[in-house]
C-alpha cells in the first residue's frame, strides 16, 4: 500500500513539472513586455509601458489589429451559423451519403495549413480577393466550420431529441421548436465552438501570410513578418494582449457551461 | 381499412421525404464553402502536380530522386514521431493526475492545460525564441547551475523547433488521454490490487492496455499535426530545419516552382490522410471514444 502512494506521489510530482513547463512560456510574456530594454532580456532591467505605447501610437499595428477583429468576428459569427445548422442537420441524418458530408466538414482540420494557404491562394487570384476584407472572412470561417461542427454535435448527443418532438407534436413548427427548445440547451456547445472559432481566427497566420495584403494585414502576419526579421519588443505587449483575449474568453466559455450546469441542476 | 393506412404511411413517408430534403438544405451551405475554398483549389492542386504543358509525372519522380526533398521528408517523419513520443511521456502523468485527483485539483489541471492551448501559437513560438536565446532565461539557468561555460546554441536549430513544439502540441496530447482515463473504472484497479496484483503489475496489465484508445488517438493527432506544422519550424529553426510544409511554400515564394510545390502538397496530405484512415481502420475504439 506504501509503495502505491509513492508511485502515485511520483506521478504527481511529474505532473507538476510538466504543468509548469506548460505554463510558465505562456505567463513569461506579460513581465517582458513591461521591460523597459531595447533589447529581449528576461527578468527585465526596469519597468516601463515603453512598448505598449509603441504599439498604441503606431498607426500600422492599430489598422492590422482593426482587421484582424474584424476578421475573426465576421469570421466566428458565420461560422457558428453554418456550423450549427450543418450540425443540426447531421444529428438527423443517417445515409452513408451524410457521413461522407461529415468527412468532408472535417477537412478544414485535417489538411494542413500550408496547403490549404497555398490552395486559396490559387483560388484567390483567379477571384480578385487577394488582400480583401471578404476573402480573409471566407477563408476563416471556412476553417471555423469544422470547430463549430465538432462541439455543437458533441452537445447534440446529450440532448434528448424526443423533447423537440414534443414540442412540434404540440404545434410548434421544426423552426421555432429548435429555438425555443433545442437552441436554448446546447447554447453553451454553440458559445464554445464560435469562442474557439474566434480565437482560430484571430491566431490564423499561414493562410494570411499567403492572402493578406495592402491595407489587409492581419495582426498575425504583421508578427510573423516582424519576429522573422529582427524581435521587435512592441510583438511582447501585443502578445501579452493577445494572451489575456484568450484567457478572458476561456473564462467566458467556461463560465456559460457552469451557468448551464446549474439551470440545468 | 387499408386504404387510409396506406394514405397516412405515403404522406408519412412524404414528410421523411422532405424533411430528408430541409436537413441537407441545412447542411448546403457549409458543405458549398468547403467544397468551393477547399476542395476546389485541392482538385486544383492534384491537377497541376500533373500537367505541364502536358501529362507529366516529372514532379513526383523529382520528389522522389532529389535528396533535399527525400531528406526534407525523412526529418519531417522523424520529427513527427519524435513528437508523439515526447508528448506521450509528458502528457501521461498530466492526464493521470487530472483523472485521478478531486474535483477542485482537476479543475486547475485541466486549466492549466487548456490556457496554453487556448493561447496563440505565434504567441507560444515567439515566447520560445525569447527564452532558448543566446542571453535567454534557460541559457543563464544552465550557466548558473554550471553545466555549460558559454551559451548554448538552443534556437535556429533543431533543438529549439522540438521544445517549441512540444510545448505547443502537448495538449493535443493530454485532452485524449484524459477523456480514455477518466472512463476507466476505478473498481477494476482496486479488483486488480486486491487479487494481488502490485501497483506496476496493475499498471502495466490492466490500466495501461484500458487508457490505450487514449494513447492511439493523442498520438496520431500529434503526430498528423506535426506533419503540417509551419509558423514554429519557421520562426525557431533558422532554415536549417526545412520541414515539408516549408518545402511548399519556398517553392512558391523564391522559387515560382508551382508544379513542384503542388506535388509535395498532394503527397504530404496524402500521407495525413492515410494515416488518419488507417488508425481508423486499426484502432476504431479510439475514435469512438470521441464520438460518443
Amino acid at each position: 500500500m506504501r509503495r502505491l502512494a509513492s508511485g502515485t506521489l511520483a506521478i504527481h510530482a511529474c505532473a507538476a513539472i510538466v504543468l509548469l513547463f506548460l505554463i510558465l512560456p505562456v505567463l513569461v510574456i506579460v513581465p517582458m513586455s513591461f521591460s523597459s530594454a531595447r533589447f529581449l532580456t528576461f527578468p527585465p532591467p526596469d519597468v516601463s509601458l515603453r512598448w505598449y505605447r509603441a504599439y498604441f501610437g503606431s498607426p500600422a499595428w492599430l489598422q492590422a489589429t482593426r482587421v484582424s477583429l474584424i476578421v475573426a468576428t465576421s469570421a466566428a459569427v458565420a461560422a457558428g451559423l453554418l456550423g450549427t445548422a450543418a450540425a443540426y442537420a447531421l444529428s438527423h441524418l443517417r445515409s452513408r451519403l451524410a457521413r461522407a458530408a461529415e468527412l468532408v466538414l472535417m477537412l478544414p482540420i485535417v489538411t494542413p495549413i500550408i496547403i490549404v494557404a497555398v490552395g486559396l491562394f490559387m483560388v484567390y487570384a483567379k477571384l480578385g480577393l487577394l488582400a480583401s476584407l471578404p476573402g480573409l472572412i471566407l477563408a476563416n470561417a471556412m476553417l471555423g466550420v469544422p470547430l463549430v461542427v465538432t462541439t455543437v454535435s458533441a452537445g447534440l448527443r446529450k440532448f434528448d431529441k424526443t423533447q423537440e418532438m414534443v414540442a412540434r407534436s404540440l404545434g410548434m413548427n421544426r423552426f421555432r421548436a429548435f429555438l425555443s427548445v433545442t437552441a436554448p440547451q446546447i447554447r453553451p456547445s454553440i458559445i464554445t465552438g464560435v469562442l474557439f472559432a474566434f480565437v482560430s481566427a484571430l491566431d490564423e497566420t499561414v493562410v494570411a501570410l499567403f492572402i493578406a495584403g495592402g491595407d489587409n494585414q492581419t495582426l498575425t502576419k504583421r508578427m510573423f513578418e516582424a519576429l522573422r526579421d529582427e524581435i521587435d519588443p512592441t510583438i511582447a505587449s501585443i502578445s501579452s494582449l493577445l494572451t489575456a483575449v484568450s484567457l478572458l474568453l476561456v473564462l467566458l466559455g467556461a463560465l456559460s457551461r457552469r451557468k448551464a450546469t446549474v439551470t440545468l441542476d | 381499412m387499408i386504404a387510409p393506412l396506406a394514405k397516412a404511411q405515403t404522406s408519412l413517408r412524404d414528410s421523411g421525404r422532405s424533411e430528408e430534403l430541409l436537413f441537407w438544405l441545412l447542411l448546403a451551405p457549409a458543405l458549398l464553402m468547403v467544397a468551393a475554398l477547399l476542395l476546389a483549389p485541392l482538385t486544383w492542386l492534384a491537377l497541376q502536380s500533373v500537367w505541364e504543358n502536358g501529362f507529366t509525372l516529372e514532379n513526383y519522380r523529382r520528389l522522389v530522386v532529389e535528396p533535399l526533398y527525400a531528406r526534407s521528408f525523412a526529418l519531417t517523419f522523424r520529427l513527427s514521431l519524435e513528437m508523439s513520443a515526447v508528448t506521450l511521456l509528458l502528457g501521461y502523468p498530466v492526464a493521470y493526475a487530472a483523472a485521478h485527483l478531486s474535483s477542485r485539483w482537476r479543475v486547475l489541471v485541466l486549466g492549466l492545460v487548456v490556457v496554453p492551448f487556448w493561447t496563440s501559437v505565434l504567441v507560444r513560438s515567439y515566447a520560445w525564441l525569447v527564452l532558448l536565446q543566446r542571453t535567454g532565461v534557460v541559457n543563464k539557468m544552465l550557466q548558473a547551475l554550471g553545466l555549460t561555460n558559454a551559451p548554448v546554441m538552443l534556437v535556429n536549430n533543431e533543438i529549439g523547433v522540438t521544445i517549441a513544439m512540444a510545448h505547443i502540441l502537448l495538449p493535443f496530447m493530454v485532452l485524449p488521454l484524459f477523456a480514455a482515463m477518466e472512463k476507466i473504472p476505478e473498481e477494476l484497479i482496486r479488483a486488480a490490487a486486491s487479487l494481488g496484483g502490485g501497483p506496476l503489475y496493475t499498471f502495466r496489465r490492466v490500466y495501461l492496455p484500458l487508457s490505450m484508445p487514449g494513447v492511439i488517438a493523442g498520438s496520431v493527432l500529434v503526430f498528423v499535426l506535426s506533419l503540417g506544422f509551419y509558423v514554429t519550424p519557421e520562426l525557431l529553426g533558422g532554415g536549417r530545419t526545412l520541414l515539408v510544409s516549408m518545402l511548399i511554400s519556398r517553392n512558391i515564394q523564391l522559387y515560382d516552382h508551382w508544379g513542384a510545390a503542388s506535388a509535395i502538397s498532394v503527397a504530404l496530405l496524402a500521407c495525413v490522410l492515410a494515416i488518419l484512415a488507417l488508425a481508423r481502420t486499426l484502432a476504431p475504439s479510439a475514435w469512438s471514444a470521441e464520438d460518443r
